[in-house]
């Protein structure tokens, strides 16, 4: 049984905990284990020290799930205009039905299908017989229905191994409708280690059916995509409100409150502007190869980290008019956000966190505890890879195994009519020379102090075993992993698809953050849990008068 | 309006199933195995399945949902699972250290055919399976059934455990069926107020109720004992409740230990649960005390009491079958309308009974197995209703058409109480009453206008 109590203990060495974390593992899961386990040196090196994106250990209670999810959960879910068929038996749709908090503004009568689930629902005769007919048959049903301008088609793990061919019956039924485009994820929840292989499968079908699909030129000035943000909470509605008070035009974001048309134009924008490193650099690679269109990395999860990315995006376009204005909605955003800070700190100071969250969150929520003055003392990803930690330079030196290889790499070459350099060599080389930086990541590792420990796949075990052991005062993580760290009297919060609020990103959201951060590890809850004669068992009577 | 594309008019779909009213086998699997005492539950195939029903238990019970997974990967889909099933149970005994593993298959495993008995043969002569140590498996294929029958599978199982000692242990095994942690607390308190000995399986109480402590454990107190489980072989019979979450248990135990079952309605609302509560009289020879007979007039009262405001209304409903039977018995037997009924779960026998309940009432009723919330809201748009009651998922259709609305059923993610207070028993019967009520005089009181708004209702 594991308990965690308030008092803090004085001092541990991460090599004692990392032992720790490892001693009651049979040898061959200790000695993997032990790869993906690395006390930070704080270093940027070239060749990748943690082992990461491996295969998940079976029995080993893990916080991942699949392909399937990381496909059409995170990336296609959000977007609302498409019908999502989810082909296969009824689970995999039916859990991935509204479960995300991904929000959308549709208007009053614009086309939403997220808050519906649609599932071939395979039955035996389905698996024994194939399944192209009935999927072919629900597409047109979902086109007789409801005449959307795209439907898309998810696999599960039933139908690549019976071998039903999506993408034909996907390519026949768009010839056959016309006016609808339909194509197909081969995102079976088998393939690759964990959701990171479902990014990849949606980035390059999103690529190669989607993107280019609209030429028409969009109003506006300084046109970025957002990639990576998915609008959990509303945090996309808070970085278009600071979009639009800068006068940046945001043609399409990948995927929050995003619509087909988006996706369709996205090619037409100068800049892509990276959220979420693990889940879309893909698509951001692949638009810069064939429509020139380059990318940097930003993070709009803390106000400093909004106001640092929003400077990056302005000096990308050079133009006096954007600088100032970014540096006016910087001015008068940070007073409240200051503000804010001035109330909340005295009660966070020196407080401990930890994060294992997505691909890029563990990294990008440290700006807002460190904002709050906390210290987040050990941190991970749930299915990032190598260059997630320890930065993009060690790419040329990750080794690819089988899980990976297994996954498509769209071969990409420059699109003869609609390629073309946003900035020319000249313009490249001032921007470099001043030490803007495209198409770079530097990873979590650097950012975290030296000694804390990075863990890559944190199980249940481990989590358990780390909060008894450096009994945090919050925890950061998923629904599957909140209810045992807070059954130990520890706060914790979940930064996947946020447990309730948000949103988080931009100035108002990193204000969100701080108030709902001290909600938690100020709470009197936690003071609740002995009951009084369980704190003080002693029999000693006394007479209250006396 | 959110559900802004689903038109009124009905179109027959062979192939698209739109906003189920049911998910797959193996989250049912998992559900009864967290009832089994010191039990991890396993999901054999790939990882996401695990993590899908893990979350979705999570949502519902705001609870820790410990369970395996075999995280299959392309090549064990391509070579079988066995080498990450033998794995993860050495895995699992060495760092976990359970009573019992319960392993659930899933559309992958099945697909490609893995055997679990035999996995399990080889685990034991492996020595991976420790003595002293139990695994338990069920057959789950997601693309058959539902959740039901991945529940009523899983338990099933529980029953194959049974190791009669030709010694009859003077009990009753009483098999619940999918319900609450609340509702299998409150079957215990009825059949211990009425004094008699029962092994109730599966039983989740004690699991997915845990208190808040500082302490987490992995395998609670609560839960069927192995040992009692064992002994179900000798016990006097066994009521099943529910013929799809529970019969097939029941009829394992009566056919392998000659153990006489009688399949009963789930006990929701008032007759239901006199069949249950006098089943236990006749089969335990027992003499039912006042105290029952005290909670049972206090639904009656309450039932009388505020007859005005039920009768008559019309309902519709969406669930599990052997939960809707229960509940459409009991809304007939207060005069409302149960007019829209759906389950996704397939089953004639569930259309039958629905039609069968209705017969008498003198309205007709729209019902349907194997059909979906998204049909329920278009027979809503044909023919308003004053309730609906289903699961979270109705909250979509509740505010589109501004129907008062009840959670009850699988899952509930945005509420709380399904885990502390019961709906099974008489006195479960009045929280489902106060539950209706509440709704309904809520939306008189919203409706009102000033001149007719009332203080005394």
């Amino acid at each position: 049984m594991a308990t965690a109590t308030k008092e803090k203990s004085v001092q541990w060495e991460p090599a004692d905990i990392k032992a720790k974390l490892l001693e009651k593992y049979p040898p061959k899961v200790a000695r993997r284990r032990a790869k993906q386990i690395m006390i930070n040196e704080a270093q940027q090196n070239e060749t990748p020290s943690l082992t990461a994106n491996v295969r998940t250990i079976p029995g080993i209670i893990t916080m991942r799930g699949c392909t399937y999810a990381g496909c059409k959960g995170v990336i296609l879910g959000p977007t609302r205009d498409i019908v999502n068929i989810t082909h296969g038996p009824i689970g995999c749709g039916f859990y991935s039905w509204l479960t995300r908090r991904n929000q959308t503004d549709a208007g009053a009568d614009g086309d939403n299908f997220m808050p519906y689930c649609f599932s071939t629902d395979m039955q035996e005769q389905d698996i024994i017989f194939g399944g192209e007919k009935k999927l072919a048959a629900a597409i047109q049903e979902a086109y007789d229905l409801f005449h959307p301008k795209s439907i898309a088609v998810f696999a599960t793990c039933p139908v690549g191994l019976i071998g039903d061919d999506i993408h034909t019956v996907t390519a026949n039924m768009k010839e056959k409708l016309g006016d609808c485009n339909v194509y197909a994820f081969s995102c079976e929840g088998y393939k690759g280690v964990s959701q990171s292989a479902g990014h990849h499968i949606a980035n390059n079908q999103v690529f190669r059916h989607i993107v280019g699909e609209n030429d028409e030129e969009k109003p506006g000035k300084y046109k970025i995509n957002l990639l990576g943000e998915y609008n959990i909470g509303g945090d996309g509605f808070e970085i278009d409100r600071i979009f639009a008070k800068c006068g940046i035009t945001c043609i399409s974001t990948f995927s929050g409150n995003s619509t087909y048309d988006q996706f369709a134009s996205s090619h037409t924008a100068d800049l892509n502007a990276v959220m979420c490193h693990r889940s879309i650099n893909y698509v951001a690679d692949m638009m810069e190869t064939k429509y020139g269109i380059p990318w940097i990395k930003v993070n709009f999860i803390g106000a400093k980290s909004t106001a640092k990315s929003l400077r990056k995006i302005a000096e990308y376009f050079g133009e006096k008019e954007l600088i100032d204005k970014v540096e006016e909605v910087i001015a008068e955003e940070m007073p409240e956000v200051e503000a804010a800070l001035a109330d909340i700190t005295p009660r966070t100071t020196g407080k401990t966190a930890m994060l294992f969250v997505g691909g890029s969150r563990a990294h990008h929520y440290q700006d807002l505890f460190s904002e709050m003055e906390m210290k987040t003392i050990s941190a991970g990803y749930e299915f990032a890879h190598q260059d997630d930690y320890e930065g993009r330079q060690v790419l040329p030196n990750i080794k690819l195994d089988a899980d990976s290889r297994n996954i498509e790499e769209l071969e990409v070459t420059a699109d003869e009519k609609r390629y073309k350099p946003r900035k020319s060599d000249k313009e490249l080389a001032a921007l470099a020379k001043k030490g803007y930086r495209f198409k770079d990541y530097d990873g979590l590792a650097p950012d975290m102090d030296k000694g804390t420990l990075i863990i890559d796949d944190l199980n249940q075990y481990e989590a358990d075993k780390l909060v008894e052991l450096m009994k945090p005062d919050i925890f950061c993580a998923g629904i599957k992993e909140k209810y045992s760290i807070q059954k130990l009297g520890v706060p914790m919060k979940q930064l996947h698809s946020y447990d309730s609020g948000g949103p988080y990103a931009g100035f108002k959201g990193a204000i969100n953050f701080y108030k709902e951060i001290d909600r938690l590890v100020n709470s009197k809850v936690w003071g609740y849990m002995k009951a009084p004669w369980q704190e003080n068992p002693q029999l000693s009577a006394s007479y209250n008068w006396e | 309006m959110l559900l802004r594309h689903t038109p009124e008019e009905v179109s027959e779909r062979k192939a698209l199933t739109i906003n189920p009213a049911k998910t797959c086998q193996p989250i049912g699997a998992m559900y009864a195995s967290l009832g089994v005492h010191g039990c991890l539950p396993h999901s054999h195939g790939s990882q996401g399945c695990c993590a899908y029903h893990r979350s979705t238990l999570t949502r519902h019970y705001k609870e820790p949902i410990p369970a395996g997974t075999s995280s299959f990967t392309e090549g064990a889909s391509v070579f079988g699972g066995q080498a990450n099933l033998l794995q993860a149970i050495n895995n699992i005994f060495t760092v976990y250290n359970p009573e019992v593993v319960a392993v659930h298959t899933t559309c992958l495993s099945e697909t490609i055919g893995d055997d679990l008995p035999q996995i399990k043969k080889k685990a034991e002569k492996e020595g991976k399976l420790p003595e002293g140590k139990y695994m338990i498996s069920a057959s789950t294929p997601s693309y058959a059934g539902s959740h039901v029958t991945g529940f009523a599978s899983m338990v099933k199982s529980m029953a194959m455990m049974a190791e009669p000692t030709g010694k009859k242990n003077g009990k009753i095994n009483v098999i619940p069926g999918w319900v609450e942690p609340a509702d299998m607390e409150e079957i215990k308190r009825l059949t211990g107020l009425i004094g008699v000995k029962t092994i109730l399986f599966p039983d989740t109480s004690g699991v997915l109720n845990g208190p808040l402590s500082g302490e987490y454990t992995m395998f609670p107190e609560g839960g069927t004992t192995m040992a009692e489980l064992k002994s179900t072989g000798d016990s006097t019979g066994t009521l099943a409740l529910g013929e799809w979450c529970s019969a097939d248990a029941a009829r394992e135990l009566d056919s392998k230990h000659k153990v006489p079952c009688s399949v009963l309605d789930m006990p929701f609302g008032l007759a239901a649960t006199d069949r249950f509560i006098d089943a236990l009289r006749t089969l335990a020879g027992v003499t039912i005390p006042d105290e029952i007979a005290k909670e049972r007039g206090q639904l009656v009262d309450m039932i009388s009491d505020m007859h005005q405001y039920l009768y008559g209304k019309k309902v519709a409903l969406v669930g599990d079958p052997d939960q809707l039977i229960a509940m459409t018995e009991f809304l007939v037997s207060l005069d409302m309308k149960p007019v829209h009924i759906v389950t996704g779960t397939p089953g004639k026998k569930f259309e039958k009974r629905i039609r069968e309940i209705t017969a008498e009432a003198g309205f007709e009723v729209n019902v349907k197995a194997k059909g979906d919330m998204f049909l329920l809201h278009q027979w809503i748009k044909n023919e308003p209703v004053d309730v609906l009651i289903g699961n979270s998922y109705c909250k979509y259709i509740a505010r589109d058409e501004d129907v008062p609305y009840v959670r009850w059923g699988f899952p509930i993610l945005d509420r709380q109480g399904h885990q502390y207070f019961p709906t099974v028993g008489y006195k479960g019967g009045l929280r489902l009453l106060e539950k209706i009520l509440g709704v309904l005089l809520d939306r008189l009181d919203r409706d009102a206008p000033e001149e007719k708004f009332e203080l005394v209702l």
